[in-house]
């Protein structure tokens, strides 16, 4: 018997005692906190998404191109890399700062590695745990574009903040599209594997900057 | 208990046969003092953040109830999951291998290698290859297994085993994490900074340096999975430090080992479990990091992906109605944390990779009680109960750890314990030898006086550390019959 039937055929072995069907369960129940108004939840986004030190800058729609071009000053990144569906107005504005290379011009990992900073869109943003969402649409680029360069500069609409974690999870349940690649980030890279104390900083960017985009322009 | 044949045990690793019982490792765990110093710093740490978070969330414990059915939906029809789940994969590019146990799994990772033509693998903190030893069948047949979890870096670089589920080095400290970076680092890639100090940010930063260069090259990724998701063909990886997504994007290929036990049935049952899992394991609201793939991404990412999907004794666990809630665990280390034996003793002294409360129920199912570790565990716990309150899907591991004191009983026989409680049942079950044992004892009491017994011969384990109770001069029947002054039966 192959260990595909083998052990197939354990596990039915184990459940024969089961009556209920796959089917029985219904939807799956949802457990939330529901959100107490959408300027409250923009507040507690912009708190939680601090309080894991990242730095949160709120801007209207026409401040993006400058906060995001402002970003890669403050934080000394003399090259950046852009995805290939990033707003051209990003773009340009970031040129007066630094060195813009395209997706393809750092290709190669080693390539990407020499880049200082990257600066994409997102996803989802989630209010009760600070976390941002990247599906990996052309305006976020592929996986390791937001992983290997040190600085990552990312822009959310308060549109795409959501308040709880299963309003996200519905967001991004794959489509009849084919499923994207996720990647959920909550503050820079950390770790408390030394006497269980966080330390900023290990693997992925050091810095995290979130450009959060609300109201209109007056 | 199942009546059908249940799948066979998890054979135990030569690491750990022969192992001492848990009281005897225990013993020596407790004369580490350093290492006690460490284990009480880093579980209080983790203990008061848990709770901070937890409390942030009104509705906790209906989640963890959403969590416990969401497992229990996924184990109770496994075979029907597993089918979906490997449909899902393959038909989002994924190849799909089953393994029956550690053995079958490491051929299967190793072959996959060897087609690479590769010396080296990266790999991504994951219980559950530590549980089959992958990387010391890969270093037999010469291929590097870099781990690169910082606390799996400090304990592979230590030529050392991970003590604790989420934080494998908690029982070092600082200056012996530097020490071993100093001494260590050079001997398998870039060296430790010389003015290395024993800061927490220098240490992580040269840990960032040493492994950078392995990541940039490994044309291979090894890794586990948190959760599956049958009707989308998803894996999930949770992490903290960006190591996994290292491992789970750059390599052009990827091997994922995933226990048959981490199915969730759909989609909509990974919003409970981001977030249990985080806030249970490290006290986070949610982990820095999650990454989440559906087989082969065109132009991002692997471009060749390989599940093996594990057995190695789960099935055997899955057919004890009763024990087959240890299977709902997602390893969030949790139990660990509260227990105040884990707190005391470590997870060494647990015999296995599983360590603490969890691993206290976990191991003696998966391998059997049969070697005197094994036997041992059940009994590494003072049935407080913490354990399952902090568990964030409902294990009940008192329960648990109850029921399998119970098959250690029977399945030992005879003994001058067993023969003790079988006179104690005796005379307890009829009230005229309970009134003949009661005088007898009136009249022990009467002989011994004020005195304390401290050790009665033939009981020496038992007495060691308690004293006895002096027989009272009356039981209360005889007072009842002398102050009322009838029917004394």
């Amino acid at each position: 018997m192959s260990a595909r039937d083998e052990i197939l055929a354990r596990v039915r072995g184990a459940t024969s005692d089961v009556v209920t069907t796959p089917d029985d369960r219904g939807p799956v129940p949802v457990v939330e906190e529901t959100s107490p108004g959408g300027p409250e939840t923009l507040e507690l986004f912009a708190e939680n998404v601090a309080d894991y030190r990242a730095q949160v800058v709120r801007v209207g729609p026409s401040g993006v191109a400058g906060a995001v071009a402002d970003a890669l000053r403050e934080h000394g990144c003399s090259t950046v890399v852009v995805p290939r569906g990033l707003d051209h107005s990003w773009r340009r504005a970031l040129e007066d700062v630094a060195t813009v290379l395209s997706e393809t011009e750092a290709a190669t990992h080693h390539e990407l590695d020499a880049v200082d900073a990257v600066v994409t869109a997102s996803a989802v943003g989630v209010a009760t745990t600070g976390t941002i969402v990247l599906d990996h649409r052309p305006d976020q680029g592929r996986r390791e574009l937001t992983l290997v360069p040190d600085t990552h500069v990312c822009v959310i609409r308060a549109d795409q903040v959501v308040h709880d974690v299963p309003e996200s999870v519905a967001r991004l349940r794959p489509g009849p599209d084919g499923a994207r690649p996720l990647t959920w980030i909550s503050g820079p890279s950390a770790t408390s594997d030394i006497e269980l104390e966080r330390v900023e900083g290990v693997h992925g960017p050091r810095t995290l900057v979130v450009v959060l985009v609300a109201g209109a322009d007056s | 208990m199942s009546t059908t044949t249940p799948g066979p045990l998890q054979q135990t690793s030569p690491t750990f046969v022969g192992m001492p019982t848990f009281p005897k490792a225990a013993r020596a765990a407790l004369g580490n003092t350093q290492q006690r110093k460490n284990l009480r710093h880093a579980t209080a740490t983790i203990r008061g953040k848990r709770a901070r978070v937890v409390a942030e969330v009104p509705e906790w414990e209906a989640l963890r109830v959403a969590g416990a059915e969401a497992k229990d939906e996924a184990l109770t029809h496994l075979g029907d999951y597993l089918e979906q789940l490997e449909a899902s994969l393959v038909a989002n590019g994924a190849t799909v291998h089953w393994a029956r146990d550690a053995q079958e799994a490491n051929r299967i990772v190793l072959s996959i290698v060897r087609s690479k033509e590769v010396d080296e693998v990266v790999k991504v903190k994951s219980m559950v290859t530590q549980e089959i030893e992958l990387n010391e069948a890969l270093e037999a047949a010469g291929i590097h297994a870099w781990e690169t979890d910082l606390a799996e870096l400090i304990v592979q670089l230590g030529h050392d085993r991970p003590s604790h589920i989420l934080v494998p080095a908690i029982h070092r400290n600082r200056s012996e994490i530097r020490e071993i970076f100093l001494r260590e680092m050079g001997t398998v890639g870039r060296p430790a900074p010389d003015d290395l100090t024993d800061d927490p940010g220098r240490l992580a930063e040269a840990a960032r340096l040493h492994l950078r260069e392995k990541f940039l090259r490994a044309k291979v990724g090894v890794s586990g999975a948190n959760f599956a998701v049958a009707d989308t063909g998803t894996l999930v990886v949770v992490e903290s430090e960006g190591n996994g997504r290292m491992c789970l994007t750059l390599p052009e290929t990827l091997i994922s080992v995933v226990g048959i036990e981490k199915v969730i049935p759909s989609w909509e049952d990974l919003a409970p479990m981001l977030q249990l899992l985080p806030r249970s394991s490290t006290g986070e609201r949610m982990n820095p990091y999650t990454t989440m793939w559906t087989g082969v991404h065109e132009g991002d990412g692997p471009q060749e992906v390989h599940v093996v999907l594990l057995d190695n004794g789960r099935s055997h666990v899955l057919a004890d109605r009763v024990g087959r809630q240890a299977l709902r665990c997602i390893r969030c280390s949790a139990c660990l944390n509260v227990c105040p034996v884990y707190e005391r003793t470590g997870g060494h002294a647990y015999g296995s990779v599983y360590p603490g409360p969890i691993g206290a129920v976990l191991n003696p199912q998966l391998r059997g009680t049969a070697s005197t570790i094994d036997k041992s565990l059940p009994y590494a716990s003072s049935l407080c109960g913490a354990c399952f309150d902090a568990c964030p899907v409902r294990i009940n591991i008192p329960e648990l750890l109850v029921e399998l004191r119970g098959q250690v009983v029977e399945q030992e026989g005879r003994t001058a314990e067993s023969a003790a409680m079988r006179a104690a049942a005796w005379v307890l079950s009829d009230p005229k030898r309970l009134a003949g044992a009661q005088k007898a004892a009136a009249a022990a009491g009467r002989v011994v006086g004020t005195r304390t017994v401290r050790s009665v011969p033939g009981l020496g384990a038992w007495t060691n550390a308690r004293d006895l109770p002096t027989p009272p001069p009356e039981s209360f029947r005889q007072w009842w019959a002398r102050e009322r002054g009838e029917d004394d039966r």
